[in-house]
Formats: C-alpha cells, sequence, structure tokens
C-alpha cells in the first residue's frame, strides 16, 4: 500500500523512487513477466543466441513481444530486414503508449529530457500499471517513482532471462507452450481490468475481433491497421455517447 | 567477452532488427507527446489506438502463435482465452484468476489430448 498524497514521505525524491521499486510486489504482473522472461530466455537458448545477448536484448529492448518475434523470426531463418520489419510493426503500439503517459507526469518543470527514460522503460505492464498506481502518487514524484517500478520490473525480468536461459534444456514442450501463452492472457486480462471508459471496452474488443479480418490482407503491417480501424471506431463511439 | 555476447554479427542484429525498431516508436512518443494535455480529445484516440493495437498483438499471438504454441491446436487456445475470461469475470476482474483459467484449460487439454 503507498502512503497518502499528503504523506512526507512523498517529499523525497529518493523515497518516492523507493516506493515505486516496492511496487512491484504489488502486482500480479511481476509474476507473469518473470514468468514470460523465463520463456524468452529458453527460446533465446533453443535458437542459439547468447546469454549475454539475451541480457542485452531485455535491457535494451524492453518489449516481449518484440523479443518473441525478434528471435522467432531469426531463428526461422528470415533475414535481418525482414525481422527488423516485423519487429517495428509490433512495436509501434509503443507510439500511443508514451504519448498517453507524459502527460499523467508532466509539470510545468519538466523538460523532454527527464523523461527519456520514462519513455525507455514504457512497455504494456509499465503503461498498465501508470493508470492504476500513478493517481495515488503526488504529480511532481511520479517520474521519481516509475523510474523506480521500472527498474523494479528491468531486475525481475534480467534475473527471468538468465534463469530462462539456463533451464532452456530441461523445459519440457508442454510448458513452454504455457509459458508461451501467459504473454496474451496477461495483456488481456490487465488491459481489460483497466478499460474503465467505454472507448477503451470497444477497442480491446473490435481490436481483437479485426485483427484476423485483417491478417487476411497479408500485408506486414496488419496490426497496425486492425489497430487504427478499431482504435477510431471506439473514438468515435465515445463522440457520439458524448453528444447524446 | 566475446563469448558473452556473441560475435558482432549477433549485435549488429539486435541494434538493427531489435533495439532501433522499438526505440525509434517510444523516442517519437517523447517527441509527440509532449505538447499533448491530459484530457484532451487527441489523447482519447490514441488511447483508443493504442488498446487496439495490443488488442491484435494479443491476436496475433493465438492466431499465429510462436514457437512451442504452435503445437497446440487451434481449438485449445481460443478455448483457453475463453475460459480465462469466464475466470475474470467469476473472480471480479482478477488479472490472476484470468491467467490461471486460461492456463488451466491449455495445459489441461494439451495433456489430455497427448
Amino acid at each position: 500500500m503507498l502512503p497518502p498524497l499528503s504523506s512526507p514521505q512523498w517529499r523525497s525524491t529518493l523515497r518516492s523512487y523507493g516506493w515505486g521499486f516496492r511496487s512491484v510486489t504489488d502486482t500480479v504482473m511481476s509474476l507473469v513477466l518473470f514468468a514470460t522472461y523465463l520463456g524468452i530466455g529458453a527460446l533465446a537458448h533453443d535458437s542459439h543466441f547468447s546469454l549475454g545477448w539475451a541480457l542485452a536484448a531485455t535491457l535494451l529492448v524492453w518489449a516481449g513481444p518484440a523479443q518473441i518475434i525478434l528471435i522467432s523470426t531469426l531463428g526461422s531463418g528470415a533475414t535481418i530486414i525482414q525481422a527488423a520489419i516485423a519487429v517495428t510493426v509490433s512495436a509501434i503500439r509503443l507510439f500511443p503508449m508514451v504519448v498517453s503517459v507524459m502527460p499523467m507526469m508532466r509539470t510545468p518543470e519538466t523538460k523532454r529530457r527527464h523523461l527519456i527514460l520514462v519513455a525507455h522503460l514504457t512497455a504494456v505492464t509499465l503503461w498498465v500499471e501508470c493508470f492504476r498506481f500513478l493517481p495515488q502518487v503526488p504529480r511532481d514524484r511520479r517520474i521519481a517513482f516509475i523510474h523506480g517500478l521500472g527498474s523494479g520490473l528491468v531486475v525481475i525480468c534480467m534475473t527471468a532471462t538468465a534463469a530462462g536461459f539456463g533451464l532452456a534444456a530441461k523445459l519440457p514442450p508442454l510448458l513452454a507452450a504455457g509459458i508461451l501463452m501467459l504473454t496474451p492472457l496477461a495483456f488481456l486480462f490487465s488491459t481489460a481490468r483497466n478499460s474503465r471508459e467505454l472507448s477503451d471496452i470497444v477497442a480491446l474488443i473490435l481490436g481483437l475481433l479485426l485483427f484476423p479480418l485483417a491478417a487476411m490482407l497479408d500485408t506486414g503491417v496488419d496490426i497496425l491497421i486492425s489497430g487504427v480501424v478499431a482504435g477510431s471506431i471506439a473514438y468515435g463511439v465515445h463522440r457520439y455517447r458524448a453528444r447524446a | 567477452m566475446s563469448e558473452f555476447i556473441g560475435d558482432w554479427h549477433a549485435l549488429v542484429i539486435l541494434v538493427v532488427a531489435g533495439v532501433i525498431p522499438n526505440q525509434i516508436w517510444r523516442m517519437l512518443g517523447l517527441w509527440f507527446g509532449g505538447g499533448i494535455d491530459d484530457g484532451s480529445e487527441l489523447l482519447i484516440w490514441v488511447r483508443a489506438v493504442a488498446t487496439a493495437i495490443l488488442a491484435g498483438v494479443i491476436a496475433e499471438i493465438v492466431v499465429q502463435p510462436p514457437g512451442a504454441l504452435a503445437s497446440v491446436p487451434a481449438m485449445l487456445r481460443y478455448a483457453s482465452v475463453v475460459a480465462g475470461f469466464l475466470g475474470f469475470m467469476a473472480a471480479r476482474k482478477s488479472i490472476f484468476a484470468g491467467v490461471m483459467s486460461g492456463e488451466i484449460v491449455l495445459l489441461g487439454g494439451k495433456w489430455w489430448l497427448g
């Protein structure tokens, strides 16, 4: 539990960082991330990447689906360019996520460079947890809090990457399949729980349903097409409701 | 060191196909997001698109599964999502209950099918 907004606990930046770091124990996503990155470490091992490479990827890429796509496309014999395109398309979601997180942290004194690390740390989990945690954090301490929460999650995922890499040879296929299924399940329910506005719920449901249709086009940017169409329809529903 | 990271070729792949494709979107978001107000109409649209793209990533993993997940029949993968959703709703929107119900159906089903 976080201290109340008026608590003197929030006066120190370092302590705010600490509250963020500690908050990794207050979200089930930490557990899910740990298991997901066990799977990513194992996948990297089986695809003949080195441990250092797998750890560097977790630290520098910091997006689970992108790492899964990167390793599995390269492992299946794709060229660097093909892998880069596949990863670039899946990573487009990071753009609107960063855009929507920034206004929650900005104060009149905030410079853009203060937000670079927040932008790097932004991925699905952090994005979801921002909406949950930040209303309980004073605005001028939010950057420190997110730095803490983000670095806590990075520590968890680096540990899991190394553990998964070591365990790879002992991981039965059934368990490997179960671990890969964690990502869609956890993403789905954490987003569903955060969807309070009608526009978010419509965007989630339509986004799921429209992807298989967009995939038939086989354009290479199917996710972008279904995402923009579903998101815009959801926004239209919001506008219609606001006027009614 | 070279054994820990791998050869320079592996490192180039990581930067070109891993780091740049992700960071480019984050830094564009940082550049663009600096000028948007909390609660503006544009932000509502941006958030809806982010949610829908994420939904697309979720659907892609289930519909076109990577690695070991491809060995699980499609119907079982869809059943896992449905069971997860029922568990999620039954436990008053608990992520943990949703993930566990989905996993139980996936692993149990696959084990039973052999």
